[in-house]
């Protein structure tokens, strides 16, 4: 028999066809599942891209990542100076309250607005090499958690030389007071819960809004024009304590502020205050809704991003 | 087992323009309760309808014009792209090389570049550095290793993305045009590993516009057109039939005999005319 050549037979020939199966769906939570343990899996190449953005930003410059610490350094003793004049309360306890919470601050307002551009920063990499995404995540909290690990020197520092004024029992507002803060103690232990809570956080909505930001390019425009309303509308740089008048109100109005209390869970242990339930329900509950729309949009659109980015 | 499997799968991307990428059309074009064409995102469709089987031993060549959906392919082939439509199932390490300067940091030396793409390729660190001196010693780049990738020629960074790839062992080499840059010396130890390498382990599909690459690393082709397969079959005929004339015939006596080939034209079940 002469055998046909190929041309001759139409491209799509049944004859050497495998039986097609059960159209296998992009849409499944398997493989939603399967990007995010594979990511996990990946630990070394987020580990290492992580570390290699950080040293990037400082390449050829002669202190390095140093000048993270020396710029947080300069920028909580700046403001803590300041607000502790305007709202004439007790330097030696607020300075510390300041740096921590810019310092907290600087890691949530990072995941959320470097969490943004999670896969529109990678579209390079996304389109050129097959890798899970959540990769990207991992990478982008990774990275913010190599920042505040630089920016807990300055923590350090602040709380060694303040030790005298936060290590027992203390008021923030001059004359004894405001709310009794009970110092430092065991309870600084709880650091490590409040910011694996955080940084749990901190992953749904690089998750999320990642794919999100990537398919509508409005939303991180949104969130840039509204951080700084965000950051003022958040106990940092001043306290309910130091306001002069319905402080009830304020409080109440602030426990609608999720930013509060995933401050707070951090920040608290640090400096020796207390952690209201309330704070540790929230954050609970951010992470647990939160995830589960993360997972959905995964699940939903995960095949997508490579088309959108 | 190595094998890559596409049925009906079509790639459709949409084309966000400023407008349409925003909020502002998708809440005003609800309020306005008219969903009209204007309210949809234009669509390019940049492969149709693709039926492949493609397993273990496989080496084939993607031959068709600017824009007819070679790098698409590839990229759905590698599992970057998920079919809009039908589907495809990839099995197998996947190892592709597509734009070069994507996925190196032009700032970071030649080694620290080499294991950043070991570890998206799946690797470990160390095993990355194990191979250091295998993909130093193939790509010949010596001391250039060390240096910022930025000071690289483009046939430089072919060589050290071609180092990496075939270090690794992959079960499915995926190869852009790209690899074109480098010279005919290096071509000829490149093609040994590769040919080796496909043998071993898996399978190839490699883009090109060059005769001469396809020819010595691939024994079928696929005709790409319009986002669709136009041909498929063995590398000779569809050459032939894509440039109009046998790009074999003119070839020295001494090439045709070291890529095992006869003058006369061979025909898909490897016999001659």
């Amino acid at each position: 028999m002469t055998p046909v050549p190929s041309f001759l037979v139409h491209p799509s020939s049944t004859i050497d066809r495998p039986v097609e199966p059960l159209a296998p769906s992009t849409r499944s939570w398997s493989r939603a599942f399967a990007d995010i343990s594979a990511g996990f899996a990946n630990r070394q190449l987020w580990a290492h891209l992580g570390w290699q953005d950080i040293k990037q930003r400082y390449r050829r410059s002669v202190l390095g990542p140093l000048w993270i610490t020396i710029g947080m350094g300069v920028t909580a003793l700046g403001t803590g100076l300041l607000y502790a004049l305007i709202l004439d309360v007790n330097i030696e306890t607020f300075l510390p309250f300041v740096t921590v919470g810019f310092i907290v601050w600087t890691f949530l307002s990072g995941c959320l607005l470097e969490g943004l551009q999670t896969f529109i920063a990678n579209e390079g990499l996304i389109k050129h090499l097959p890798a899970p995404l959540s990769v990207y995540v991992l990478r982008t909290i990774w990275r913010q958690t190599l920042l505040l690990l630089h920016n807990l020197i300055v923590y350090v520092i602040v709380a060694a030389i303040f030790f005298g004024s936060i290590s027992h029992e203390y008021t923030m507002a001059p004359d004894g007071h405001g709310t009794h803060q009970p110092g430092l103690g065991w309870s600084f232990l709880l650091v490590v819960p409040g910011f694996l809570l955080v940084a749990l956080n901190g992953g749904w909505v690089s998750m999320l809004l990642g794919i999100i930001s990537t398919r509508y390019r409005d939303i991180p425009q949104v969130i840039n024009a509204i951080i700084q309303l965000l950051f003022y509308g958040t106990p940092i740089v001043w306290t309910v304590d130091t306001l002069s008048k319905q402080k009830d109100v304020a409080q109440a109005i602030l426990n609608w502020n999720p930013l509060y209390h995933l401050v707070q869970v951090m920040r608290a242990p640090l400096i020796g205050q207390e952690i209201e339930p309330l704070s540790w329900i929230v954050c609970i509950a951010l992470a647990l809704v939160g995830w589960g729309l993360a997972l959905l949009a995964m699940k939903n659109y995960r095949a997508r991003i490579s088309y959108w980015v | 087992m190595v094998s890559i499997e596409v049925w009906n799968a079509s790639v459709d991307f949409p084309i966000f323009d400023a407008k349409t990428r925003s909020l502002k059309k998708a809440f005003l074009g609800k309020a306005g309760g008219r969903i009209g064409t204007e309210n949809r995102v234009p669509i390019i469709e940049a492969l149709r309808d693709i039926t492949l089987s493609l397993k273990h031993g496989d080496r084939v060549g993607l031959v068709g014009h600017n824009g007819a959906g070679k790098s698409t392919l590839l990229r759905m082939l590698a599992g970057i792209y998920e079919p809009t439509r039908g589907s495809a199932e990839i099995k197998g390490r996947v190892a592709p090389v597509f734009d070069l300067g994507v996925g190196m940091d032009p700032e970071l030396s030649g080694y620290e570049n080499i294991i950043i793409r070991g570890l998206f390729l799946g690797m470990t660190r160390k095993q990355m550095e194990q191979r250091m001196d295998d993909i130093a010693d193939f790509s010949e780049l010596g001391n250039y290793l060390s240096m910022p990738i930025r000071t690289y020629s483009t046939g430089m960074r072919v060589r050290l993305a071609l180092g990496v790839v075939t270090s690794i062992d992959p079960e499915i080499l995926i190869l852009d045009e790209g690899i074109g840059a480098v010279d005919a010396a290096f071509l000829d130890k490149a093609r040994d590993r590769l040919n080796a390498l496909v043998k071993r382990s898996g399978l190839l599909v490699f883009a090109s516009h060059s005769d001469e690459f396809l020819m010595e690393l691939c024994n079928s082709a696929i005709w790409m057109d319009h986002g669709q397969m136009k041909m498929r079959g063995g590398l000779r005929e569809v050459l032939t039939a894509y440039k109009g004339r046998d790009p074999f015939e003119n070839m020295p006596q001494e090439t045709l005999d070291r890529l095992g080939l006869t003058g006369s034209p061979v025909l898909p079940n490897g016999e001659t005319a």
